[in-house]
């Protein structure tokens, strides 16, 4: 069992030095969430020199849409959801400071790029333990696209967010080294 | 003469909002016996864990009231329909939606689908319903919910293979189609087959191949032999739970046939993931 790191938002570059492709990281502080809608959004806006809803600098984004919250709980179920969708727009974000996504299954060859460029890492989330999940979010707030339900951009709180590291800033990917290592087995 | 059974629409509509519920807060006992195995024979460490973790998920999700995943799915709902049988106070289809738009409100479960695919708008109550409807004899209704995740979804494909292609093109097609979903479809998955029939006829012979429990052969001893040397092969591939590396990446490979054009071999892969919400309910006994 390797050993768990603990690291609290912001990020910042000298914690991403430390993080190595397979450890497991329990995160606490400020997640936003966003995904496809949302990403072309800001994107969009981006483009036209417009300010985001929130600073990206040192944040970190997750990709999920929660399912609704029951009344007295602060979000419903919310595991990853499949990160290559939002390629095409993460490098951008990258470039405006962006220091982590967390999603699920692999990213593009143009994203590790990115990520070794700007010393971002990408987490990977369980996919499908989005009840285990969610009881690490003690506090989620819509701050903006509220129109978009589901998809709407999110500020979660919280406190032991379990992830692995499945790029790291040296250009590393756990998914290619784990695949070839169980091939053919 | 028989007697017609009747069944009423409001009987429907509160036996679907049950089931939309059930299959997104308690994972089946098939898949929580799969997992538990899968954990004990995967050799790798993370993935290990990955099981450890869902089958905590199961737990919590039950206990909660909670979806075992954000993605509660497109429903989609097979009906056995009785010839006997006699609708009363509503439309079967009409009913089969207002269950799943009131299971999907009281459940607080999410709603996934847009009115059109292309301008993509909510509908904002997880309707319509995909429904397939069979006709056999009886008086009575066998509805089989199905709450299907997008991500896997996504992964699945079909090619309308040449006969000369044979079992061998269609094992490869299977497995390439496994291999390149890659961690996607959110692994460890499941993977249904449909072979033969029409384009769209194995597409959802495809899909009704992931309705049989998990742990069951299929009856035709060649079909069975198919299935497992299928798994065998996807397991090959070394994916694993999440796509991080492993040894276990599906918990079965289920095949379903039908006789077929003598110029074509469709082939279909329908990938489900191992959320795996299916259940079945029995209305007019």
């Amino acid at each position: 069992m390797s050993n768990i790191i603990h690291i609290k938002t912001p990020l910042m570059d000298d914690t991403t030095a430390n993080l190595r492709i397979g450890n497991r990281v329990l995160i606490s502080g400020i997640i936003y969430t966003a995904r496809d809608a949302a990403h072309q959004r800001l994107v969009e806006l981006a483009g036209q020199g417009k300010k985001l809803p929130f600073d990206v600098r040192n944040q970190i984004i997750y990709y999920v849409g929660p399912s609704p919250a029951r009344p007295g709980r602060p979000i419903g179920s919310c595991g990853p959801t499949t990160s290559y969708r939002m390629d095409v727009y993460t490098p951008q974000l990258l470039a405006m400071g962006l220091k982590a996504t967390i999603g699920k299954g692999n990213r593009s060859d143009r994203v590790i790029e990115a990520m070794k460029q700007y010393k971002a890492v990408y987490f990977v989330a369980t996919g499908g333990a989005a009840a285990l999940l969610a009881k690490r979010v003690k506090g989620a707030d819509v701050i903006a696209y509220q129109d978009l339900g589901t998809e709407a951009i999110m500020r979660l709180e919280v406190e032991d967010f379990p992830v692995v590291v499945a790029n790291d800033i040296y250009g590393n990917d756990l998914f290619r080294e784990g695949m070839v290592k169980y091939q053919n087995r | 003469m028989g007697t017609r059974t009747k069944i009423s629409a409001e009987e429907i509509v509160e036996k679907i909002s049950h089931l939309c519920m059930d299959v997104n807060f308690q994972v089946s006992d098939d898949v929580l016996d799969a997992l538990k195995n899968s954990r004990e024979a995967e050799a790798s460490s993370v993935a290990k864990e990955v099981f450890a973790d869902l089958l905590e998920n199961a737990k919590i999700a039950r206990e909660c009231q909670m979806p075992i995943c954000q993605d509660t799915g497109v429903a989609v709902v097979f009906v056995e329909l009785g010839e006997d049988v006699e609708i009363t106070g509503g439309r079967l289809y009409d009913a089969i939606h207002n269950g799943v738009r009131r299971g999907y409100k009281e459940g607080y479960l999410r709603k996934s689908m847009v009115a059109n695919p292309l301008k993509r708008v909510n509908t904002g109550d997880n309707t319509p319903a995909i429904i397939h409807t069979e006709l056999i004899p009886g008086n009575y209704i066998r509805i089989t919910f199905m709450a299907k995740g997008g991500g896997c979804e996504n992964m699945s494909r079909i090619a309308m293979l040449t006969p000369a292609d044979g079992r061998e093109g269609v094992i490869n097609f299977v497995v390439e189609t496994v291999r390149i979903a890659k961690a996607n479809p959110c692994p460890p998955i499941i993977v249904g087959v449909g072979i033969g029939g029409t384009f769209d006829y194995a597409a959802l012979l495809a899909k009704k191949s992931l309705l049989r429990p998990l742990g069951i052969g299929h009856r035709d001893p060649d079909t069975d032999c198919l299935e497992k040397e299928m798994l065998e092969r996807v397991n090959n591939l070394g994916v694993g739970a999440q796509g991080l590396g492993g040894s276990v990446t599906a918990l079965g490979v289920h095949v379903e046939w039908s006789p077929c054009h003598i110029a074509s071999l469709p082939v279909a892969v329908n990938i489900e993931c191992h959320a795996h919400r299916v259940k079945t309910v029995v209305l007019g006994i």
